[in-house]
């Protein structure tokens, strides 16, 4: 039932590619007939020609010249035509599957970036990767070589089978039974090949997995001089590899060598059975039908025995592509899987927009040039009209639950209410339910029950994009992408120029180690910001925060993993980042926190106790003990 | 000049792949039983399309006869095909051996590769780690091997058939029409050079091609990783923007590749038909005049038959699809160039720390001396990590380190187990010069718990008895009451016999930080040195540890920490500012006396508590 369905879906990704490109791949499918008459016809011609070449032999030359120049032009202009169409439809495929691979990669990237966050939390990072990399190749092999090795198979099957049939029926019969012999092979041989292979698959992730482990480990290992002990480990791992690799070699190495000599057999049977046809004068049964009066010819085996050959090079052609495909279907499976995740979906209509005071003190909408201030523009769909909000910054959180499962909720009962300027800061262990919170109010995920309000707007009504770009975020993990430190922190606002990057850099206290590195802020800089420090990156992180100019701050955990020096250099620019700005504060340290507004304790998805560092000692709660060390936060 | 230097190249290459060769050992026998093997498979292979042509040319004479002999035919089908079953049964024969002797050979020459590979890099000095990065260190074992193993597989698969069969063709065609061999000397030249141009177009493309692959990967993977800033950003189409942008390039890379190979096909085809073409025009002329020239049938050595035509045409197509396959073969070793690369440069790699000749078995004690020692990480680094240290540490003191990122720390501790050499002076444990002892006995005597906890998959137990694999239960569970680990490893169900994932990630960070103490204790160490060890222990925690550790008689402790309250009842601690000693000293006088001391007090203090 399931394999029916995957079949289709290699289907849905011909169909696609053929769609993107239809004349041009129309033109191929046409070109890949012509070139396949080539081995077709040149045979025939040849044996037309050699016969006129024995009559030129017996009767001299200008008793076949006419005929035989006229043989001659008609072979090599079947040549051109072959070779001509050959030429262009490699061309095409090479050129449209290329550039159907592109587009199908945007596709997958485009249709990628549309997705919920609760994806990516749901799909591990190295399975979407897979997607991209392996899955995607298995489609550019199906579409640049297995689709027209098997269009010119099947072609050449056809035709040779037709002219077998019109030959003899009964010596077809033999060759068709001796193509049977030769599926079930590669069924049984090929099938036993690709289980080896995916047993070989396993225990080269789990080989990968122990080197990983133990790469990562290397520095344990030496100081507890484990040296011995590993390569023990490793050595147990490698002969099981080794012996599944042998095992999925055996299978595929001998595939060919049997099809091979099946074919071999095939061609003796046929001769054999040829001669006793002849022999024992058995009519002739063809296409025409059955003759009585006639038995096969000599002539007829002899053109015969060289169609076996080619018939049967044919099916180990075919079988040499069924691992091809079976991958691609695999891949195409999982890319289709991804392309038919839903988007997020978005029905927000509250927009955020760039406008002034007019004189009468009203909001309305204005150009980037005039602009003092940012508001929510809120059509009514009642009456036509629309309405301004100045964007503050105001968050409110009223009843809320929320469980990433339906039946499992996380967080119970959470009321709070951030006023501009404001900050509050959660604490908790981990799975308390704070990084939840954060996750609500920019809506990667939406609440269960409850309101949230932003600006006095129930943030549902609001697009999406727009909330989002309202909202800065700092988080554990810098995430910096490949560029320039510039570009990076340009990722906060793409219209911001040169001048407001420094700005914003100064400000968050990047500055001073930008303009040390040796290209300043020009300075080339990997994704995972490896030639950076983890304070450098995080001031960076902060600084694009900064650059965004937005009005609410999420910040979770961060200033964790950096010593303590540095993390003062952090928490100064972070300082300056907050200043006027409603923040959300994650953070491990409690050092970090004690001048919010206000203080969450989080424990499993409730506000167990609230308010400012001072009434919280004053309970001598869960947070006391917390700060005084009684309890370690993880 | 360019030319040179490929050649150089290629040397090199062939010299690495020898190299790579040696790890073939035991299965050395399967590879030259597979090399044997498809010799007599592709010698058979040839024979058997020659005698079915026999056969053809036999039932054509038979069928040219106006009376046909209906048992000589039965005759003669039946000794051809007896011949030729039973060669190809033979041939059925050694294929199937030739591919088990092959896979036999690959998988063991890509094992034995493995392992020497890993242990290889068991010996290797942190030293020898730092120059390769971890994640290549994967790559070199994993990816790499593979590659080498499936291109070794072709070798001995298709540069044996080749060249046999390219052999076997061109004397076939010289025997059965020397006048015509002439031909090959257009072919051969034209199918190389084109094989000439093509290759090494298509593998510099590829090379190229490989590392933009490698670029939109990584493009990716950032994106995934970051998705969240980029949906808070709302920076979605501006990801998309840029992916498609180097997508398209890489597309057009990918098609300019694509077209070359797909060219190289319909030109060899048009080859081939050229020299049928010729064969068959020029070949009938011969004949025929042949023909007309001694119309009596005779026919001398060396003349041309119809029969050998065709044969020729046969062979013709044979020899220039062995010199595909040759090509096909180079191209395969080619792309497998940059991996045989990488796992070369690990196998020849020298371990910078080794033992000298006469090591020394026995650690006296932990007393510690550094006698004006100074370290660079890189011998061509402009910037001392270590400057002039003379430090005495006595046997069973207590130290605490302090001082920020970058101020060479974990560096200090690092020279202690010869992790690293020291570029200048020396450093001496219980007197001494730690470069004289056996490292493994160093090792041994000098527990370090790393700054970065590595836990291994396996029971807490298992992972315990690294410090010491013949520990028994009441010795681990005395080790863990000490680290602090007891406790909560009495919570778990499993208790000691808990499994830890890969890494240990189903432990909390202190708590992997406790085993990771405790595996240390249970060295019995000289010396036990604790790097930022109990950065993620609650203060309380923190403050038994350190009581459990003072009751350890006579072993020196260094204990590196961020948090001045694990330092400040050491015997003596030391402050490093970039590499220097900035002040040594009880936390008392230190507070007196040492300004970076006394800011990182300040600054943990006026925020009250370490949290």
């Amino acid at each position: 039932m399931k394999n029916v369905k995957k079949k289709h879906v290699l289907l849905r990704c011909i169909k696609d590619f053929y769609k993107s490109h239809p004349i041009a791949l129309t033109i191929a499918v046409i070109c890949v007939f012509l070139s396949s008459l080539g081995p077709i016809c040149a045979p025939l011609m040849l044996q037309n020609i050699v016969g006129l070449i024995e009559d030129g032999v017996r009767n001299g030359f200008d008793s076949i010249s006419s005929q035989y120049y006229q043989s001659m032009t008609t072979l090599i202009c079947a040549y051109i035509v072959a070779i001509g169409a050959g030429f262009t439809y490699s061309q095409i495929t090479a050129n449209y599957a290329q550039k159907y691979m592109h587009e199908l990669r945007c596709r997958l990237f485009d249709h990628m970036q549309d997705l919920p966050i609760s994806y990516f939390d749901r799909h591990d990072k190295g399975e979407i990767m897979s997607t991209f990399t392996n899955d995607i190749d298995t489609i550019r092999q199906l579409l640049s070589q297995s689709l027209s090795t098997m269009l010119i198979c099947s072609v050449t099957f056809i035709s040779v089978l037709v002219i077998m049939l019109y030959s003899s029926i009964i010596l077809s019969i033999v060759v068709l039974i001796g193509a049977a012999v030769m599926i079930v092979v590669v069924k049984t041989v090929g099938g036993r090949s690709a289980r080896n292979f995916r047993a070989q698959q396993e225990v080269l992730a789990k080989q990968e997995g122990f080197v990983e482990e133990m790469m990562n480990g290397l520095k344990v290992i030496k100081s507890f001089t484990h040296e011995e002990e590993s390569v023990e480990n490793f050595t147990v791992i490698a002969d099981k590899l080794c012996e599944v690799s042998t095992n999925a070699n055996k299978y595929a190495n001998i595939l060919m060598p049997i099809l091979g000599n099946i074919g071999n057999f095939l061609y003796v049977l046929v001769a054999f059975c040829g001669a006793l046809l002849f022999i024992y004068d058995v009519p002739v049964l063809d296409l025409t039908g059955l003759h009585t009066d006639q038995t096969i010819t000599i002539a007829v085996i002899v053109s015969f025995l060289p169609m076996v050959r080619q018939f049967t090079n044919n099916v180990a052609e075919v079988a040499n592509q069924v691992n091809p495909i079976a991958m691609a279907i695999g891949g195409t499976s999982r890319v289709y899987e991804l392309l038919d995740q839903e988007k997020e979906v978005d029905n927000g209509y509250v927009t955020l927009v760039m406008g002034k005071y007019d004189r009468d003190g009203n909001i309305v909408e204005c150009s980037r040039k005039e602009h003092t201030l940012w508001a929510w523009k809120h059509p009514h769909t009642a009456d036509g009209s629309i309405t301004y909000t100045l964007l503050q910054g105001d968050i409110r959180m009223f009843n809320v639950d929320f469980g990433y499962v339906e039946d499992k909720i996380v967080l119970h009962d959470v009321s709070l209410y951030a006023k501009p300027g404001q900050k509050i800061a959660f604490v908790g262990a981990t799975g308390a339910g704070k990084t939840t919170i954060t996750n609500l109010i920019n809506r990667f995920y939406d609440i269960a029950d409850g309101k949230v309000r932003y600006d006095g707007i129930n943030i549902n009504k609001i697009k999406k994009k727009d909330l989002r770009r309202s909202l800065g975020m700092v988080l554990q993990d810098t995430n910096l992408f490949s560029g320039t430190i510039m570009d990076n922190i340009r990722y906060g606002r793409l219209d911001a120029t040169d001048e407001e990057c420094i700005e914003a850099a100064k400000l968050a206290n990047a500055h001073s180690f930008i303009e040390r590195l040796p290209q300043g802020y020009n300075t080339y800089i990997k994704g995972n910001g490896s030639s950076l420090s983890q304070g450098q990156a995080q001031l960076l992180s902060i600084a694009r925060a900064a650059v965004s100019q937005c009005p609410v701050l999420i910040l979770d955990e961060a200033t964790s993993s950096i010593d303590t020096r540095t993390e003062q250099i952090v928490l100064k620019g972070m300082e300056n980042l907050m200043e006027g700005k409603t923040v959300f504060l994650i953070a491990h340290r409690l050092s970090t926190i004690q001048d919010a507004e206000a203080i969450m304790v989080l424990d499993h998805g409730r506000i167990i106790e609230r308010g400012t560092h001072d009434q919280l000692i004053e309970m001598k709660g869960y947070y006391y003990q917390l700060y005084t060390g009684a309890f370690e936060l993880e | 000049m360019k030319k040179t230097k490929n050649k150089t190249n290629a040397l090199h290459i062939l010299k690495k792949f020898k190299f790579l060769f040696h790890s073939v050992r035991q299965y050395k026998k399967y590879a030259i039983l597979s090399i044997v093997f498809v010799a007599i498979e592709t010698l058979l292979e040839c024979i058997i399309p020659f005698i079915m042509q026999l056969l053809v040319d036999e039932l054509g004479m038979i069928s040219a006869n106006p009376v046909v002999d209906k048992t000589g035919l039965l005759n003669t089908v039946l000794m051809y095909a007896g011949i030729l079953l039973l060669l190809a049964a033979f041939s059925l024969l050694f294929g199937i051996l030739a591919g088990r002797m092959s896979a036999y050979a690959s998988s063991g020459f890509a094992r034995n590769l493995r392992e020497d590979e890993f242990k290889k890099i068991t010996t290797f000095s942190f030293q020898n780690i730092d120059k390769f990065h971890t994640s290549s260190l994967i790559t070199r074992q994993t990816t790499d091997v593979t590659n080498i193993q499936f291109a070794f597989m072709l070798c001995v698969r298709i540069a044996v058939r080749a060249p046999l069969m390219f052999i076997f063709a061109f004397t076939m065609a010289c025997i059965v029409a020397a006048p015509m061999t002439w031909i090959f000397a257009i072919t051969v030249p034209l199918i190389t050079i084109l094989m000439v141009i093509i290759i090494p177009i298509a593998t510099r493309l590829f090379v190229k091609l490989f590392r933009k692959y490698d670029d939109l990967n990584e493009q990716v993977e950032e994106d995934v990783r970051g998705m969240r800033v980029v949906k808070t950003y709302a920076r979605e189409d501006f990801q998309k923007e840029k992916f498609r942008k180097e997508s398209e390039e890489m597309g057009r890379g990918f098609q300019k590749v694509e077209r070359l190979l797909s060219a190289t096909n319909p030109g060899i085809q048009f080859v081939m038909y050229i020299s049928m073409c010729l064969i068959l025009f020029v070949g009938s002329m011969v004949c025929i005049k042949l023909a007309t020239a001694n119309p009596d049938g005779t026919i001398t050595f060396g003349a041309l038959t119809i029969g050998s035509i065709t044969a020729l045409i046969t062979y013709s197509a044979q020899v220039l699809s062995s010199l595909m396959m040759v090509a096909m073969v180079l191209f395969m070793i080619v792309m497998a160039v940059p991996a045989i690369n990488r796992v070369y440069e690990v196998l020849v790699e020298e371990p910078s720390i080794k033992n000298n000749d006469h090591p020394i078995y026995e650690v006296k004690d932990g007393d510690i001396v550094f006698e004006n020692v100074s370290f660079k990480y890189k011998e061509d680094a402009q910037k001392f990590a270590l400057q002039n240290i003379n430090l005495h540490i006595k046997n069973g003191e207590t130290i605490g380190i302090i001082g920020g990122t970058g101020s060479s720390k974990s560096t200090l501790v690092n020279l202690l187990s010869r992790f690293y050499d020291a570029t200048e002076g020396s450093v001496k444990i219980g007197g001494v010069d730690v470069k004289d002892y056996d490292i493994k006995t160093l090792r041994n005597n000098v527990a370090m718990v790393l700054q970065k906890n590595v836990l291994f998959s396996g029971t807490i137990k298992d992972n315990l008895k690294w410090g010491n694999k013949d520990a028994t239960d009441e010795e681990i569970i005395k080790a863990a009451k000490v680290a602090q680990a007891d406790p909560f490893i009495q919570t778990f169900l499993k208790g000691y016999d808990s499994w830890i994932e890969q890494g240990g990630v189903n432990v909390s960070g202190g708590q992997r930080q406790r085993l990771c103490i405790a595996r240390a204790l249970l060295k019995n160490p000289k010396v036990l040195i604790l790097d930022d060890s109990t950065s993620a222990v609650d203060t309380k925690t923190d403050a038994y540890i350190r009581k459990g550790l003072k009751e350890l008689q006579g072993v020196t402790k260094i204990i590196i920490a961020q948090r001045i309250s694990s330092v400040q009842d050491a015997d003596r601690i030391l402050v490093m500012d970039n590499g220097e000693l900035s002040g040594v000293g009880t936390h008392e006088e230190l507070l007196k006396n040492n300004a970076i001391y006394q800011e990182v007090y300040e600054i943990q203090n006026r925020i009250g508590g370490a949290h």
